[in-house]
């Protein structure tokens, strides 16, 4: 007997400062940050007690204390400003994600592991809260709604900021190690109040003694893609992000994930610095000179936003061109030449160009005469065409160059033959010469590793083989097999996932590298590049005579010659591509703003298609049957966990959704909600047959096998979590459980997926270290370092390919399904359990405070909900569900109530209704049947005015806690409409159980408690689902 | 012969060359080819320049045939063709080495930027290269060398140019061939097969496959000369 009590919970908040809070808080913190970064570090730490007077550098150097000798004590620290995604925070770090948070985790960390000789009860201490982490997370949350004045971000500090002042440092640590787990134990919020009050006057403080400390710093000089040189003053434990986020202010640029700077090594070695890492670790003796680059070159660059982001991409091309990175045919040299002329000098004007000596630009890396006059006659074809569209036209071409965006590590092969290893977005690529002689797709890579100065890569079986094979590579040394590594896990991470994957755990003997991408994906930065909403900025196009001398190391003056102002500076003018152009849609409002959608592509598409698909993709796809165009369509607006502030990239597996700052979103969100989803949702009934055939099909190819290689092979690694599961839960259970962990904790709980990953990597690292008995442990140094792409594929790219996942899951044990989506209710689990019956219950909780409900949040939801339980039955709508039920969840609100129209909801009420029927025929899951049981309560006050007010998402979570026979899921969204906040609170409880189980008793106590937890906020909605298996028992 | 523009199989010219009466001795035979009835090869040959003429409205260059080169009709070894410029090979039998001259000039005279194989040690036989559209694949076999597969990535660097092992006695486009843009033949043997397996590895861009019985039918040529024009499938 299954049962399922989801309770959805909403509360309204009145504080409308809660929003703004959260939005002030950030550029404030930002500034603190740099405040303290420049505080002395060494001063604090030879002075005793003025605990407020912490300072983040030096926990920055206390952590690499910790880990280079783990011996010397550390001072006490006091992270007031520690403010932020708490929850977040505290898990990464306990999970010893050390190089993950690059500044607030290290804190944390610190306050379990910095005391060395941490007894062995500790140690186990350490573990439970790591467990506890969820429920804490839980906690917390709750206690933000309860305090809407606290905005969150000052949490984290609470608990230790509290016994800073009155304690001892010495002591204080183990103390507070304790005391940290009480807390999060405790989690009660009448105390958490009382701790707030303390923080905010410590931080007060503590500001104040700031400004006495002094501060060493370093000069940094940065090379910009210009050719001009950017330097700045850093603080000496600087982190290469703060470095990075000062270039990127420079330059006025906001899609800056792409982007990475570089320091040279050696002559022939260039490293890209960690942004998570301070500067000085990875710079050893090395002068702090870095230039600024290209590091993930966006396979389709008129999906950037902004064209300030393509200028610097076609610099780097530039560059790339120039030096012979990039090779290009003569024609296309001359083509991509007549393109940067017209960006910088405009229209050919005979007089004024006549005259022009070419040969000052580089073109290509030899240049003859006949290019430039091959040059200059493409030039004057090019008439009327922008900066802007000569860029973009510049990147059309570029983008399809062989070479383009691909990294080239020079190598041996098992047989000594010089060749060369490619990364590149969808692979990795093995040249001999120019002859690409194999290729690697990222979903045929199981594990990447290091050794040495060895690179391995183990590969899926071919077709016809059995056996996983690994190939190994010889890099000339040890570095550059670790940077490699770095690069394929960093690509991988960048181009394949949604959301980059958790460092691994610091354990106690661990060897290797945990490094991990810590940055945001491509998936995210599109998603946030949506969000960018300020006038295209305005900034001058130099001429690159400059950056071909600049290649020559020759100084040159800023303000030398731009020949041509190109930028009039009027917005407009710039979404005026050319139409063939951009392929996205360009919609201009009023004011002139520019809303350009650049939906998420590239990772839909390749699940769905189970084929690599190349960076000229959208060519490909033009010509597919107009199915899969719709239904990439439908993809690719798949909702993504979303990161929470454009500038803060750390947050970003938290959070789930963004805030649109203005009204101007609904023009693209309409049209991305008629095209993509309306269009879609109506469309697929109709053609259920086909889609399914298309659907399917690639299911049994490519990346859908290998997740669910990947899925079975994580059931095979046994991991303690895990274990403890299955030992209470049925076997079926098993693929739930794990579901839930990957899948509906991943945003924000890092435990759950950690716990998974992290002791397969253990083990196996383990076992190379064992055979290099000579490595070393600390991080810089290790010889070792691997990666499972694939870990990461089930658990986070099946985030947004819900459909494939589904199917996955499906098939092997159609049990899985029942948990697997947020927001998918579930059905009946008929394989293994006797009578099993689920029930959903939903519980909406809604503090109603002066604002209205959206009411068209409400019925899609339920809607989806239903609609779910109605198609159920036929597995071809559930494609549709999902992702409708996504829209409730991870689309902004205001998309919902303003821009879905009637039809919409009409839609998913007949759906409704074909859910009261009480059968389910199920046409490839076998044979038990089940009864379905929707009931809603809702509360009146729900349906107020309709879609005017759009609300604009602040922060949303989903939290997820189990226990023997229940799963709560929650998911809390913030929004604000106008100036009234709102919180959202969605509990999803399923109760499985065997007939033992009251389920009435078992929704009357869900409601209670999501009524005593948030006593402040109202249920609106109560969504009972109930399934009961009738072959057997034949009850309900 | 076509001489693709840009994408695959736009072209404006095609070039051939005549049946020379030798073609019909022992030379014909010893390139694999089964002794073959001269005055069908010729009527053959007439027809297909027809065809190229007339149905697809090409401007047809025909070179003379000459007794001395008894393989010269097989222009498709002599040189690769792609946007602008034409690479001239290297065949790996040195017998049929003359027979680039005379298509040098006629490449020449087109207009098209023409590279030459300088490298001694390069054999490039220029039925072993594929191009699909998007990229090169040339096959490594008993004509092409490495070294000749270099050649055709220095020459053509806006392309990815992969190589695939070709066992047998065939030339990679004697086992496959495209069928479309974006489609590959490919005949049934084992070599064709393992061919199009490589290749579906190597590539960053997705083929449809159609599998055909007989190897020989997929030596064919894609061509689109007109804009709108209905693609022909020429089987040669």
């Amino acid at each position: 007997m299954t049962t399922e009590v989801g309770s959805v919970s909403e509360v309204k908040k009145d504080s409308s400062q809660l929003g703004t809070d959260a939005t002030k808080e950030k550029p404030k913190e930002v500034a603190e940050n740099q405040q303290n970064q420049s505080s002395d570090p060494e001063e604090e730490k030879g002075s005793q007690p003025p605990p407020a007077a912490e300072s983040q550098s030096s926990l920055r150097r206390q952590k690499r204390e910790k880990e280079t000798s783990e011996s010397r004590g550390i001072s006490r620290f006091i992270p007031p400003w520690l403010k932020k995604q708490k929850s977040y925070t505290l898990v990464v770090a306990k999970d010893g994600g050390d190089k993950k948070e690059p500044t607030q985790a290290v804190v944390e960390e610190q306050v379990l592991d910095k005391e060395e000789p941490l007894p062995e009860e500790q140690r186990q201490a350490k573990g439970d809260a790591e467990e506890m982490a969820q429920k804490k997370q839980e906690i917390k949350v709750e206690v933000k709604e309860e305090k809407p004045s606290v905005s969150k971000e000052e949490k984290p500090s609470v608990s230790k900021v509290e016994m800073q002042p009155t304690e001892l440092v010495s002591k204080e640590r183990e103390e507070k190690v304790k005391e940290t787990q009480e807390d999060k134990l405790e989690g009660g919020a009448a105390k958490r109040e009382t701790k707030e009050v303390q923080t905010n006057e410590l931080k007060a403080e503590k500001a104040s003694q700031k400004v006495t400390k002094k501060t060493k710093t370093v000069q940094c000089k940065v090379t910009l893609l210009d050719g001009t040189e950017y330097s700045c003053d850093l603080e000496k434990h600087a982190k290469g992000q703060v470095l990075f986020d000062k270039v990127c202010e420079h330059l006025n640029l906001l899609e800056k994930d792409y982007f990475g700077l570089l320091f040279q090594e050696s002559p022939e070695q260039k490293n890209w610095l960690d942004p998570a890492k301070e500067i000085k670790r990875q710079l050893r003796n090395l002068p702090w000179l870095f230039t600024f680059n290209v590091k993930f070159y966006p396979p389709d660059p008129s999906q950037l936003t902004e064209d300030i982001t393509r200028y610097f991409l076609c610099l780097q091309l530039r560059q790339d061109i120039a030096s012979g990175r990039l090779p290009c045919s003569f024609v296309t040299h001359a083509l991509l030449g007549s393109y940067t002329l017209q960006a910088e000098l405009g229209d050919y004007d005979p007089e004024e160009h006549g005259s022009i000596d070419l040969s000052e630009f580089q073109f290509a890396p030899t240049q003859t005469k006949e290019l430039e006059e091959k040059v200059a006659e493409l030039h004057k074809t090019h008439r009327g065409l922008s900066p802007a569209q000569a860029d973009s036209q510049f990147l059309e071409n570029a983008k399809r160059l062989s070479m383009y965006g691909v990294d080239l590590h020079h190598a041996k092969d098992s047989e000594g033959v010089d060749i060369k290893l490619g990364v590149c977005a969808n692979g990795l690529l093995i040249y001999k010469d120019r002859l690409r002689i194999n290729r690697f797709a990222w979903p045929k890579i199981l594990k990447i590793s290091y050794k040495r100065s060895n690179f391995y890569i183990k590969v899926r079986p071919a077709e016809l083989e059995q056996f996983e094979s690994t190939i190994g590579f010889k890099l000339p040394n040890h570095r550059a097999a670790k940077r490699l590594w770095k690069v394929c896990v960093e690509h991988h991470t960048f181009y394949r996932l949604v959301s980059p994957e958790q460092p691994p755990k610091a354990k106690f003997l661990t060897l290797g590298s945990k490094f991990r991408y810590s940055g945001r994906t491509q998936a995210q930065t599109r998603q946030a590049s949506t969000l960018i909403d300020r006038p295209a900025p305005h900034f001058e196009r130099t001429s690159s005579k400059r950056v071909s001398r600049s290649l020559d190391g020759a100084p040159i003056g800023v303000m030398d010659q731009s020949l041509m102002k190109d930028f009039p500076g009027a917005a407009g003018e710039i979404s005026a591509y050319g139409p063939g152009l951009v392929s996205i849609a360009v919609v201009q409002d009023g004011d002139g703003r520019r809303e350009v959608r650049s939906p998420t592509k590239a990772p839909h598409l390749q699940l769905i298609e189970g084929k690599e698909l190349d960076k000229a993709q959208e060519d490909i796809l033009k010509h597919q049957a107009s199915i899969s165009e719709l239904k990439r369509n439908f993809m690719e607006s798949t909702p993504e966990p979303r990161p929470n502030e454009w500038e803060k990239r750390r947050i970003t597996p938290l959070s789930l959704q963004t805030q649109g700052r203005k009204g101007d979103h609904l023009f693209k969100d309409i049209l991305s909600v008629k095209e993509k989803y309306l269009m879609p949702t109506i469309w697929t009934v109709e053609e259920k047959a086909q889609e399914t055939d298309k659907t399917r099909a690639p299911e049994s190819e490519g990346p859908c096998t290998g997740a669910r290689d990947a899925v079975k092979s994580s059931h095979e690694t046994l991991n303690i979590v895990e274990e403890k599961k299955r030992a209470e839960v049925g076997k079926d259970e098993r693929v739930i459980t794990e579901e839930m962990n990957g899948k509906e904790i991943s945003p924000g709980s890092g435990p759950g997926e950690i716990r998974k990953v992290e002791p397969v990597t253990q083990k196996d690292s383990t076992s190379l270290s064992s055979e290099s008995s000579s490595s070393s442990s600390e991080s810089e140094e290790e010889d070792v370092g691997e990666y499972r792409p694939h870990h990461r594929v089930t658990e986070g790219t099946i985030r947004e390919e819900q459909e494939y996942e589904e199917e996955v899951e499906e098939e092997p044990r159609p049990a899985a399904k029942v948990v697997e989506r947020e927001e998918a209710v579930p059905e009946a689990s008929p394989v293994t359990q006797a009578g099993a019956s689920v029930i959903t219950v939903e519980t909406v909780i809604q503090e109603n405070v002066g604002a209205q409900k959206i009411p068209g949040e409400k019925s899609v939801h339920e809607g989806a909900l239903k609609q779910d339980m109605g198609e159920e039955a036929e597995e071809e709508p559930q494609k549709v569900n999902g992702e409708v039920s996504h829209v409730d969840i991870d689309v902004l609100p205001q998309i919902i109530c303003c821009s879905e129209p009637p039809v919409v909801k009409t839609e998913m009420v007949t759906i409704s209704d074909a859910s009261q029927r009480t059968e389910i025929s199920t046409k490839e899951v076998p044979i038990v049947q089940t009864e379905t049981k929707t009931i809603t309560y809702e509360s009146p006050q729900i349906d107020g005015g309709a879609g005017g007010d759009s609300g604009t998402l602040l922060t949303a979570q989903t939290i997820t806690s189990e226990s023997v026979s229940t799963t709560t899921t929650t998911h809390i969204t913030k929004t604000v409409k106008g100036g009234i906040s709102e919180t959202r609170i969605e509990k999803r409880i399923v109760i499985t159980g065997d007939g033992d189980i009251d389920h009435d008793q078992a929704l009357a106590q869900a409601i209670r408690e999501a009524r005593e937890q948030h006593p402040d906020m109202s249920v609106t909605r109560v969504v009972v689902h109930k399934e009961t298996e009738l072959a057997e028992e034949g009850e309900d | 012969m076509g001489t693709p523009g840009e994408g695959l199989g736009r072209c404006s010219h095609a070039l051939i060359r005549g049946v020379p009466e030798s073609l019909a001795s022992g030379e014909g035979a010893g390139a694999g080819l089964p002794a073959l009835d001269l005055a069908k090869a010729q009527r053959e040959h007439g027809v297909l320049g027809g065809k190229l003429r007339q149905r697809l409205g090409l401007q047809l260059l025909e070179l003379p045939p000459e007794e001395s080169l008894p393989l010269g009709p097989l222009l498709g070894d002599t040189a690769v063709i792609q946007g602008d410029t034409a690479l001239i090979t290297r065949p790996w039998s040195p017998a049929r080495r003359p027979e680039v001259d005379g298509v040098r000039k006629a490449l020449q005279d087109l207009g098209l930027r023409i590279v030459e194989i300088g490298d001694e040690n390069a054999t490039l036989d220029g039925t072993d290269v594929l191009f699909t559209g998007r990229e090169f694949f040339v096959g490594l076999s008993k004509w092409t060398n490495h070294r000749g597969a270099e050649i055709v990535a220095d020459t053509f660097r806006d392309f990815a140019v992969s190589t695939v092992p070709v066992s047998g006695p065939s030339h990679l486009r004697g086992l496959c061939g495209m069928g479309g843009p974006r489609t590959v033949v490919a005949g049934s043997s084992d070599a064709a097969q393992k061919a199009v397996r490589a290749m579906a590895v190597l590539t960053d861009h997705p083929y449809a496959s159609l599998t055909l019985p007989d190897d020989a039918a997929a030596d064919c040529l894609f061509l689109r000369p007109g804009l709108p024009g209905v693609p022909p499938f020429l089987l040669h």
